[in-house]
């Protein structure tokens, strides 16, 4: 099988990058204040929805209706979009995508292409692989800007930059835009509105000379081939509508069986994602304007495999909407890097391993990336059970050998209550010689935390030596 | 009404209290809890580390130990969830092992739903003069949704001062063996959750779960912070005549 490629490189497992990530202080903080403002802001525009249960069951039923006939629904938005004057590629992977999409800029003849915010761009890695054909991708989404200035790596699905604080923006800015395009003023400040001031008039200057924007999509319409973006910022209103050339990369699982289920996800994504009624702007095309290109490619990069695991599908309902990042408490102190691929947090544990499979230490280590506190699947707007997809990945994942044979020794032991009676009076017999730190990984309990006092007795034998508390 | 104690394995080692506790409680409400000797655990920890064989083997022996009652008392959150929430998945859809699933499960309750749904009780006759803190951890909350049954129970306590826990419904980072696998990340939530109890000025921190209260009683130890962790029951179960113990 090949490796499915998400966009960064496996590296280290999970826990020694999140150990890393815990004791940056200045992390932690921007994170634990970002995490939560988002949080509260989407609890109350979810609490004032009387339908929100309703609303949550439709998007989820209608996903995994279209799911189960992806096959019929992907060849009617081709039939669609070719119909309304669009071309459509299909791409198998994320080498096969990217050549798509290296060709058809080379067509136009341009080195130079705007991006809308994307997550499938992202994780094929499309902007490395037009800079080896020598095209340059310009981000427009402001915190992607900020990142691609900073030659650093997105740590959220919405928030890509929500590891740095303004004075730390207000330095790349500074130091960083005049090698991408129009400098910085001299005299910028920290202030958000001279920040987006900055970055307006940098990008302004992008749009106005570019000819070919490439986007992903929120949403495709199979029966009418519209393709859907939200956004807040109006940049991707722009790549979407002034260049001559517009490329659009989307996952397979986006499409939507018909126009009017965007009433449901419409409603779904903006409360979930930035805890709005409504997003400020949303963008439908469908086909080509009279002078211009559209291009739709369809991106499966492992969802066929995803789609074919009865538990583990469940993950391609997702709709991005990162409100599972959110209220995540292991996201919260550890960041989106952490975990390694373009899909950071809750979905991120659960999606990397299936399209990627388990054969790095990284990726074998995301499914133990949740304590399994279950506050994911509670806010997720199509219901996706995260820690039972956790769970399923964790009995399928290989299991190192301390650990398979400390856990064959409890299964052992708790085989028969008469093993476990005799392992309970041994160790209230040696109760005094406990030590107080532990070898090895056990150790990374009482580094931090003191060990429960073994009892002198157990409650079963209490129960035999006093008939249940009778005697 | 035939019940029986499934006292859980964390409880039955570390915290025989809590079960004498139970016991105690439900004798006083006029029932007579049986302990079933055969039980041990419940399989947890097994099957969310990702063992699923030794947690089938350990769901067969508890459903056949916990078979035939009309409730099954559970002093554990998590432990009820695991049996509500995983067994049903792991015994499959026919066979013997999946009937007893569906004979034991519906009949399964944690402690505050046996005493507030089954026996209608919220005032239990208990005395505990303390000031009070209630963390209801992620399978109370989140998992079987415990609601509000423990906090109606405690506000029937005699002398009990029951203070609100910020961030209440926020996971302490326990997580079974998580706290092992991902200790750094286990450590900061329960630290932020310590900070939490902390700041309530409570003397004691009480929960459904003894596996969530040796976690963060073990931080709370290391600290010195003189705050204790009790387990629910165990305040439950305290009068103005006898203690737990």
């Amino acid at each position: 099988m090949s490796v499915t490629f998400l966009g960064m490189p496996a590296e280290r497992p999970f826990p020694r990058n999140a150990a890393r990530a815990v004791r940056d202080s200045q992390l932690r903080f921007n994170l634990r204040k970002a995490t939560r403002t988002i949080r509260a802001r989407r609890a109350s525009v979810v609490a004032e929805a009387p339908d929100w249960a309703e609303l949550r069951e439709a998007g989820r039923a209608i996903k995994e209706h279209t799911l189960r006939n992806l096959d019929r629904y992907l060849v009617r938005l081709e039939e669609a979009v070719t119909a309304a004057g669009g071309h459509v590629h299909w791409a198998a992977d994320g080498d096969e995508a990217n050549r798509i999409v290296a060709g058809l800029v080379k067509a136009t003849g341009e080195t130079e292409v705007v991006k809308v915010k994307s997550m499938a761009t992202q994780e094929i890695g499309l902007n490395e692989a037009l800079h080896e054909q020598g095209i340059t991708a310009y981000e427009t989404d402001l915190a992607e800007l900020i990142v691609q200035l900073g030659d650093d790596r997105p740590s959220h699905i919405l928030v890509p930059a929500i590891h740095r604080n303004r004075a730390e923006i207000r330095e790349i800015f500074a130091e960083h835009m005049a090698g991408w395009g129009r400098p910085a003023p001299g005299d910028l400040t920290d202030e958000p509105a001279a920040l987006a001031e900055a970055a307006r008039l940098h990008l302004r200057e992008r749009f106005l000379k570019t000819k070919v924007a490439i986007s992903g999509a929120n949403f495709a319409i199979a029966e009418t081939g519209t393709l859907v973006v939200l956004e807040s910022e109006g940049n991707g209103r722009m790549c979407l509508t002034l260049p001559r050339t517009l490329i659009s990369v989307v996952g397979i699982e986006k499409v939507l069986p018909a126009w009017r289920d965007l009433e449901v996800f419409l409603q779904l994504l903006p409360r979930s994602s930035t805890g709005e009624r409504m997003n400020p702007y949303t963008s439908m095309w469908t086909g080509a304007a009279e002078g211009q290109e559209f291009h739709l490619v369809l991106l499966d990069n492992g969802r066929t495999g995803v789609l074919a695991d009865e538990v583990g599908r469940q993950a391609l309902r997702c709709i991005r909407c990162s409100a599972c990042l959110n209220v995540c408490p292991v996201y919260e102190r550890t960041g989106g890097h952490a975990y390694g691929s373009v899909y950071p947090g809750p979905i991120g544990a659960i999606l990397t391993p299936q399209l990627r499979g388990m054969g790095s230490e990284l990726d074998r280590s995301l499914p133990y990336a949740s304590s399994l506190c279950g506050a994911c699947y509670e806010v997720c707007p199509v219901a996706i059970d995260i820690p039972s997809v956790l769970v399923d990945l964790r009995a399928r994942a290989p299991h190192p050998w301390p650990e398979r044979a400390g856990m064959a020794a409890a299964g052992w032991v708790f085989e028969r209550s008469g093993r476990l009676a005799r392992l309970q009076r041994a160790g209230g017999r040696l109760r005094r010689l406990m030590p107080r730190r532990l070898p090895g990984p056990l150790g990374g309990w009482t580094d931090t935390r003191d060990l429960p006092e073994v009892p002198k007795e157990s409650f079963r034998d209490w129960w035999d030596r006093t008939d249940g508390g009778r005697r | 009404m035939r019940v029986a104690l499934f006292v859980t394995c964390v409880n039955d080692t570390l915290f025989p209290d809590t079960g004498r506790a139970v016991v105690r409680l439900l004798r006083r409400l006029g029932v007579e809890a049986d302990f079933p000797r055969a039980q041990t655990c419940c399989g947890q920890m097994h099957a969310n580390t990702g063992y699923r064989d030794e947690a089938v083997r350990l769901a067969r022996r508890s459903v056949a130990a916990l078979r035939g009652y009309d409730a099954v008392v559970v002093p554990s959150g998590s432990c009820a969830a695991m049996i509500r929430e995983q067994y049903p998945g792991l015994a499959g859809s026919s066979g013997p092992f999946a009937d007893a699933v569906a004979q034991v499960v519906p009949k399964t309750y944690e402690l505050t739903e046996f005493l507030v749904d089954v026996l209608g009780v919220t005032d239990v006759g208990a005395y505990f003069p303390h000031r009070v803190t209630y963390h209801p951890t992620c399978h109370s909350l989140r998992g079987i949704h415990l609601g509000d049954r423990p906090l109606t129970l405690l506000r029937q306590v005699k002398g009990l001062e029951l203070v609100p826990l910020p961030g209440a419904e926020e996971c302490c980072g326990f997580g079974g063996t998580f706290a092992l696998k991902n200790a750094d990340v286990s450590a900061a939530m329960c630290a932020d959750k310590v900070r939490a109890v902390l700041d309530t000025g409570a003397e004691v921190l009480c929960a459904a779960d003894n596996s969530c209260l040796m976690h963060i009683g073990g931080m709370l130890g290391r600290q010195r912070s003189g705050v204790r962790v009790t387990h629910l029951a165990e305040i439950l179960c305290s009068t103005e005549t006898a203690g737990v113990r």
